[in-house]
């Protein structure tokens, strides 16, 4: 039986969105980043809502098994912001498992369901040394046939990276160049966990070496910076450690509400006009290497039931766990061709904040953090405030965002999520 | 020769006797590496088990440094980094292995399409916890 076309039995607005400081939080859990994230939601709804109306609670986590050797997280965020006794439960799909969580949300309440429910996710994944945080990262990994013949994750993304440049003579300066541009976006997040941009980083480790009293190196401008493997070491070749999204703690969340209701909240809803989603294979039993073939088949199902084309997104949010990532992301969604031409588009400055199709202008994963249950609904909450002309120094102003798209992956493309959405 | 189930123990078992073995759908002839139970391509469940010559050609790989634990127990570090990538093998599916006998110091030079071939290496196991992870098991590797 072939699928048919897909529609949403009922229409589903975003009507809040908030997210924790992403960072390094070692005085915090998992639940009480969540917590945070929800204060911080409950006050971008404009009209305000009733605490009791919620009616169920969809938490992505990833690991906190192992980063906190805690399970059951939806019940113990629905626990910490006084939620109980509504259904929670937690969804797990790696780093898309928010955004699994948030269409989980959304479908329930496109089937009549529920009238009102919150999405989101949090991780807490600062807690372990970086050889178990390693492993634990790694778990998302087929085990038996990735993880434990050696793979990690910058690992996987690093031979998609050798696949990418054999087939189009991608080059390194070509993936820095993506890094250095969301940091440039990232600078003006005060939610980033980095918010510098590469330029500063640079300077703050030319006076760190000044200050050791050691020879204070010299760099012309940034890529020089970053060809200095003294300073950006190789984490998995060819991924360096600008290549890599940092380790974060974090959490984000979403209230949806039916469409019918949304405007008792607010004004300025933001509607779920497209949702697709799709598994996809191990690494070794792809058809391709330079692209995630989940990826384009959920942003198929999404372009489809929104009824627009990669042309009307005026911006994106995509899921560039290392530099990669944001290249492949940028052909599988439509927006450039695969090979050189996605390679050199935040090089040409096509990707900026004010270029032809602004990408990750809240920094991205690389800039803002990676807390990887939380991710796809932090992309959501930079969305929500796009579209919504509340993104302050970072706000898109070159063209007016009526139509937006985020784009998440779990793992190295197993699962893939992709969403559209609109300011009517 | 008794017949093993088309489980991931049985590939661990052939491993340890130095074999690359592979399981062909009766159905539709596809094959798979690693053997699976149910056949992707026309999902029939009738399997059969085939050897494979272990000769492949390296198609993706990286160079680390920092790698989970099974493999810093093994020794491998940032002073000491290991190869790993994705070989398709003659018969024609892929699977992912360390790959020895490459040139970890200077991954640039390290190429697609170098010819490689079957080799086995002994390592611990994945798991989190110390009294698992140390049981040592076979695993397939490929040497350029």
């Amino acid at each position: 039986m072939a699928q048919g076309k897909r529609r949403l039995g009922r229409g589903v607005a975003i009507v809040g969105a908030g997210m924790s400081a992403f960072g390094t939080r070692p005085d915090i859990t998992n639940r009480e980043l969540f917590a945070e994230a929800f204060t911080d939601m409950k006050d971008s709804v404009d009209k305000g809502f009733e605490h009791q109306d919620i009616e169920a609670l969809y938490v992505g986590n990833c690991g906190a098994e192992m980063w906190e050797s805690q399970s059951v997280m939806g019940n113990l965020c629905a626990d910490i912001i006084g939620l109980t006794p509504r259904p929670a439960r937690k969804i797990e799909d790696a780093c898309a498992s928010s955004s699994v969580a948030v269409r989980d949300g959304l479908i329930a309440i496109a089937s009549g369901l529920y009238d009102m429910v919150l999405v989101g996710g949090t991780e807490k994944m600062t807690s372990l040394p970086i050889n178990w945080t390693t492993m634990a990262l790694a778990c998302g990994s087929d085990t038996t046939f990735e993880g434990s013949v050696g793979f990690t994750f910058p690992g996987l993304y690093a031979a998609m990276a050798t696949a990418h440049m054999e087939a189009y003579g991608t080059t390194h300066d070509d993936l820095l160049r993506v890094a250095i541009k969301n940091h440039s976006n990232g600078a003006l997040n005060p939610k980033a966990h980095f918010p510098m941009t590469i330029k500063q980083v640079m300077e703050m480790r030319a006076a760190k070496a000044e200050e050791k009293g050691g020879p204070v190196p010299t760099w012309s401008d940034e890529m020089e910076f970053l060809n200095d493997p003294r300073f950006n070491p190789v984490i998995a070749w060819p991924n360096t450690l600008f290549d890599c999204c940092p380790i974060t703690d974090g959490a984000a969340c979403l209230l949806l509400v039916a469409e019918e209701i949304a405007r008792e909240f607010t004004d300025v809803p933001i509607y779920i006009i497209g949702t697709g989603q799709a598994s996809g294979h191990n690494l070794h039993d792809r058809d391709t290497l330079t692209s995630i073939p989940a990826a384009k088949l959920a942003a198929e199902q999404a372009y489809e039931m929104a009824g627009v084309d990669p042309g009307d997104i005026k911006m994106a949010e995509v899921h560039d766990c290392f530099t990669i990532a944001e290249v492949m992301a940028i052909a599988d969604l439509g927006f450039f061709k695969e090979g050189k031409e996605a390679a050199v588009a935040a090089g040409e400055g096509k990707t900026a904040r004010d270029g032809q199709k602004p990408i990750n202008v809240s920094g991205g994963l690389k800039c803002k953090g990676h807390p990887v249950g939380a991710t796809g609904a932090a992309q959501m909450v930079e969305i929500f405030q796009q579209m919504r002309g509340e993104a302050g120094e970072r706000q898109v102003t070159a063209t007016d965002i009526d139509i937006a798209l985020n784009h998440n992956i779990g793992a190295h493309g197993t699962t893939a999520v992709v969403q559209i959405y609109e300011r009517r | 020769m008794k017949e093993l189930p088309f489980t991931i123990a049985s590939f661990d078992t052939y491993l340890t006797e130095r074999k690359v073995m592979a399981s062909r759908c009766t159905s539709c002839g596809a094959l798979w590496l690693p053997p699976r139970p149910i056949c992707l391509t026309c999902k029939a469940d009738q399997m059969e088990w085939e050897e494979l010559t272990g000769k492949g050609t390296l198609v993706a790989f990286t160079v680390i440094g920092v790698g989970p634990m099974p493999m810093i127990d093994a020794g491998y570090g940032r002073d000491n980094p290991y190869c790993v990538g994705i070989v398709q093998v003659e018969e024609g599916p892929r699977i992912g292995a360390q790959i020895l006998g490459v040139d970890v110091a200077h991954p640039e030079n390290i190429k697609i399409g170098t010819k490689v071939t079957a080799d086995f290496v002994e390592r611990g196991s994945w798991h989190f916890v110390e009294e698992v992870a140390k049981a040592k098991k076979a695993y397939l590797a490929f040497r350029a």
